[in-house]
């Protein structure tokens, strides 16, 4: 199993909902954020180009953030979730400084904290929040390894970038462009 | 053009604009460890080489600084922690990939032998000395006569102490100023500059520290090779390096990092400590004290502009 996101550029229109959906599910604290959108704007006007990006964990096959945890506090479960346990984490900053996408931030309580897919809607076959209340379904959230799920379906059929490959950490979550 | 921004309004502490969730206690405890290896790795290179009674401030009277140093250190490396009730969790497991947790078993090895060091020299140092106790007079001679095997040990441990203040920054490859190899051996020849310059200031043996000052010479000739080799690495390396070493060809960081660590840091004192062994006579304190504060701001600098240094936005 290998849960993975797809997130459609040309339908998203930043509306941000995503960034609420998952400050609420989750209890964020006031501040903070585990998905944020980002609008990257190419060109001059009127020879002008945008791209809307919703941006979270990309739950790396090869997690630096994992790697140089000194405690085991982040580690991978099955289908490729990269999660924190707070019990085990020392707020030591490690996985913060080896996060090429800066998606992890230190919790006002100590530890740190991060995108969980949303594990526990995942369980009860649920989507993450963010994908669930999309109103223009512009993310897909499955397995990879399952050919006939919607996000193998449309990683096939589309055109797809992830962000920073170069940083090889092979990140799972695909943008379509 | 291109310019890209947080439409959600993100902006969370320490982490935007720019990351700077480390601050002065990691790149302390770089320089203190650093000095702490260095100084500890002279004192256990010269006692194999049975050289104890000519090198007395090497082995016997400077490696009290390193249990010191170490002791801050690691004071500065929990104040680091924000999660800190749950330290111990770094000694309930050891994870090989991780610099971080090699550190903190090393540092949990060297600091109690050098303890131990210093503490079997206590009667050289002060005539008169005792332990009170038949127990540690019994350790303390046990020491004693296995001096040359802690020496052996603590040689190795020094050395991995050394370079690993340098890996921990250079295993981030999410930060390109600090993802490169030559961090580890720069930032270990670093403190072991340092190390002999705290030697330095506390030998009174011409002898010595025309010894120590020859090696201490060549240390930095080889520490600003590193520097040299760090930054064409960088301009031979990807677009996110070339940019991580603009901080130093230009950037923000050029005039502290050119002026304070490499001219009054590095060629300044050994310019002095040259002029010192062709006969022209200047306090220690000079070519010493430069040498020690460039390697705490080098420091400082690395660990600051590193985490400025990112792939993304």
């Amino acid at each position: 199993m290998r849960y993975a996101m797809a997130i459609d550029t040309l339908k998203c229109v930043g509306c941000s909902d995503c960034v609420i959906a998952c400050q609420m599910e989750n209890n964020v604290p006031l501040g903070f954020c585990r998905d944020w959108v980002v609008e990257s704007v190419h060109g001059t006007y009127p020879q002008v180009g945008l791209e809307l990006r919703s941006e979270r964990c990309n739950h790396c096959e090869n997690a630096p953030c994992v790697r140089c945890c000194p405690t085991g506090a982040s580690h991978i479960v099955d289908g490729g979730i990269v999660l924190v346990t707070p019990e085990k984490c020392i707020g030591c900053g490690a996985c913060i400084q080896a996060c090429p996408y800066d998606a992890r931030y230190s919790h006002p309580e100590g530890y740190v904290d991060k995108c969980t897919f949303c594990v526990h809607r995942i369980d009860e076959g649920l989507d993450p929040a963010c994908v669930a209340v999309c109103p223009t379904k512009c993310m897909y959230f499955g397995d990879l390894d399952d050919v006939n799920s919607d996000i193998s379906k449309i990683l096939a059929r589309r055109k797809f970038k992830a962000l920073a490959p170069e940083a090889g950490t092979n990140p799972q979550i695909y943008y379509l462009v | 053009m291109k310019e890209e921004l947080f439409v959600s309004g993100r902006n969370i502490p320490n982490i935007d604009p720019y990351l700077n969730i480390w601050h002065w206690q990691i790149p302390l405890y770089l320089f203190l460890g650093g000095l702490a290896a260095g100084i500890l790795f002279f004192a256990a290179l010269f006692t194999i080489m049975g050289k104890e009674d000519q090198m007395y401030a090497t082995v016997k009277k400077a490696p009290i600084l390193a249990p010191i140093a170490l002791v801050l250190g690691l004071i500065a490396l929990f104040l680091d922690l924000k999660h800190q009730l749950f330290f111990w969790r770094l000694y309930t497991t050891f994870r090989i990939d991780s610099p971080m947790s090699w550190g903190a078993w090393v540092l949990m090895a060297i600091t109690p032998l050098s303890f131990l060091w210093v503490a079997s020299y206590a009667k050289e140092l002060r005539p008169g000395w005792d332990w009170k106790y038949d127990i540690l007079n019994k350790i303390e001679a046990f020491v004693i006569e296995k001096r040359i095997w802690l020496a052996w040990i603590i040689i190795v441990l020094s050395v991995i102490l050394g370079i690993y203040t340098g890996i921990l920054l250079s295993a981030f490859n999410a930060r390109p100023l600090w993802n490169t190899s030559i961090l580890g051996p720069l930032f270990l020849v670093s403190g072991m500059s340092t190390g002999a310059a705290a030697i330095l200031l506390m030998s009174k043996s011409a002898a010595e520290r025309r010894i120590i000052g020859g090696i201490d010479i060549l240390l930095i000739v080889i520490e600003l090779f590193f520097i040299t080799h760090m930054i064409m690495g960088f301009q031979a390396g990807s677009q996110t390096q070339i940019d991580a070493a603009q901080l130093f060809l230009g950037g923000p960081f050029t005039v502290p990092f050119w002026v304070f660590v490499v001219i009054l840091g590095l060629i300044f004192p050994v310019i002095l400590e040259i002029m010192e062994r062709l006969g022209v006579h200047m306090p220690v304190i000079v070519p010493a004290g430069l040498i020690i504060i460039g390697g705490l701001i080098f420091r400082f600098i690395m660990v600051e502009a590193g985490q400025i240094t990112r792939y993304l936005y």
